[in-house]
């Protein structure tokens, strides 16, 4: 009788180390669940193919077009695309940011400039970018910056503007120079906002990418997407819609990920029932 | 001269509310000097005046041309909060004067002055608020001032941590040579620690009493000396209306 306690106690005490594998498979169900019903539905004729193809279906044309290499050229473009609009428009936003956050005469003078631009939806520049800048690479790029600006601007800012005074009366005390100041305390203690800026950005990135390739362009992902719907090919638009979930979900882990290193230091509430 | 530094007349307002009215001290080398007073009587917005984060003021600030021998400006301050940087290590924070190229040696040794000695790769987050402080005196004295000015540096501390910092702060002043200008609302405090005990208050504030303290180091908090010299500060804190 002890010792089968002890043995029960033993599997007991084994089983906390178990449960988050549990808890991190549980996410899966209902997707496969979903992947399963559509599957039987379209091969049982329920749901016509024409309009919804099936799970495998998609995954047949996503190894194809992986196969013939269009696939690269394709994801090639995109992430070419976002990677220079997001990284222009948030070092813009961190340069002008820091600067407005400083300054109160800075923020006089541009911050009602920036509410107004803010209140412009971004993708109505989409027409006057193409107007100006052509049909190439530069207004996409331009209209992926303007998207990624803004996000990270109001949260640098608001951080900035939030950071406890009296951290910065300790530079103050040590002659810091406003580069220094800058550098050593204002940045490091607005970071956990300006990461919550970038990461907002980057999905916004994603979303700006696909309205400018949407409207004009040869290859990317949003390329895929309309040359699906006008080949009227429902599975090259759903497998272009997996790539763009894949990709956002995978930058954004990216930078989560580069974001809690760099937090590390934050004493901050993570959040409570773990496990169960 | 020979006092370190020197506050001479001071007047302070804010927004035409009178604090400080025409307020003089002065501290000599070695000195430990305390400035007692009731909450909001100014006697903070004095010691950021002497620290010079306070600019906005009439009178006179000297500091002696001996400060500018060390290695920073020969001041160092501990607030009522540690105010240590979340994101540097303990050690990062003690060395902040110098960043990227602090002396490392000369960090240890602090850390091993106030009692932290191993702890230096820590977070801030990891640290209780007595060994926090711990760091910030540290850190004040990193620039091996000649001067510290402290802000109640110890009123947010539990009673026993209060003492050992008290006993910390001046055991390391006695042994860096460096004179002490603390303001404080504790009269234990005042008297425990120093040579000369100020007194502040009224509206404006004004120094209503200098007290000497003419006992020998190491004292004893429970000596009756220390007990008869509180009880005549509270004597005249009643008869001056301070309290």
């Amino acid at each position: 009788m002890g010792a089968l306690n002890l043995v029960i106690g033993r599997w007991a005490e084994r089983l906390p180390g178990w449960r988050p594998a549990l808890s991190d498979l549980r996410g899966w169900v209902v997707p496969l669940l979903i992947l399963a019903l559509l599957e039987t539905l379209v091969r049982s004729g329920v749901l016509p193919a024409h309009q919804m193809p099936a799970p495998s279906q998609v995954a047949q044309t996503l190894y194809l077009l992986a196969q013939s290499g269009e696939l690269w050229r394709h994801l090639n473009a995109s992430l070419l695309r976002v990677g220079a609009g997001f990284a222009i428009g948030a070092a813009l936003a961190i340069v002008i940011g820091t600067w407005v956050g400083l300054s109160r005469r800075a923020e006089a003078y541009l911050e009602p400039t920036f509410q107004a631009l803010r209140a412009i939806p971004s993708l109505a520049w989409v027409p006057l970018l193409l107007l100006w800048l052509g049909i190439d690479e530069t207004p996409k790029i331009v209209l992926i910056a303007l998207g990624a600006f803004f996000p990270v601007y109001l949260a640098l800012l608001a951080g900035i503007r939030n950071i406890d005074r009296k951290l910065v009366e300790v530079g103050r005390l040590y002659g810091l120079s406003s580069l220094a100041l800058v550098r050593r305390i204002l940045l490091p203690a607005a970071l956990p906002s300006l990461f919550t800026g970038l990461r907002g950005a980057l999905s916004l990135s994603w979303m700006f990418l696909v309205a400018a390739e949407l409207i004009a362009a040869t290859r990317g992902l949003g390329y895929l997407l309309s040359d699906g719907r006008e080949t009227s090919r429902p599975d090259l638009v759903i497998a272009a819609i997996l790539l763009l979930a894949l990709l956002g979900k995978l930058s954004d882990s990216l930078l989560k990920a580069w974001e809690t290193r760099a937090l590390r230091w934050r004493d901050s509430y993570q959040g409570g029932e773990d496990g169960a | 001269m020979s006092a370190l530094l020197k506050l001479q007349n001071i007047h302070k307002a804010f927004a035409d509310v009178r604090v400080l009215e025409d307020v003089s001290l002065s501290l000599a080398a070695g000195e430990v000097v305390s400035l007692l007073g009731p909450s909001g009587c100014g006697k903070s917005t004095l010691l950021r005046i002497a620290a010079g984060l306070d600019q906005d003021y009439q009178g006179g600030l000297e500091l002696n041309p001996l400060l500018n021998f060390g290695r920073g400006s020969g001041i160092g301050v501990v607030f009522q909060e540690p105010r240590l940087m979340p994101w540097l290590s303990v050690a990062q924070n003690v060395g902040f004067a110098d960043g990227w190229v602090a002396d490392d040696q000369w960090v240890e040794q602090l850390l091993r002055d106030v009692g932290l000695h191993g702890r230096g790769d820590a977070l801030p987050k990891h640290l209780s608020g007595g060994q926090a402080q711990r760091v910030a005196i540290a850190r004040a004295l990193y620039g091996k001032p000649q001067v510290l000015l402290l802000d109640e540096p110890f009123s947010a501390v539990d009673a026993f941590t209060r003492m050992k910092l008290q006993d910390l702060v001046v055991e390391l002043a006695a042994r860096y040579e460096i004179a002490v200008l603390l303001v404080t609302h504790d009269l234990d405090e005042a008297f425990y620690l120093s040579d000369r005990v100020l007194i502040l208050g009224g509206t404006p504030s004004r120094l209503q009493r200098e007290l000497a303290v003419p006992l020998t180091r190491p004292r004893d908090r429970r000596s009756a000396e220390l007990a008869y010299l509180r009880g005549e500060a509270l004597t005249e804190l009643y008869q001056s209306h301070v309290l």
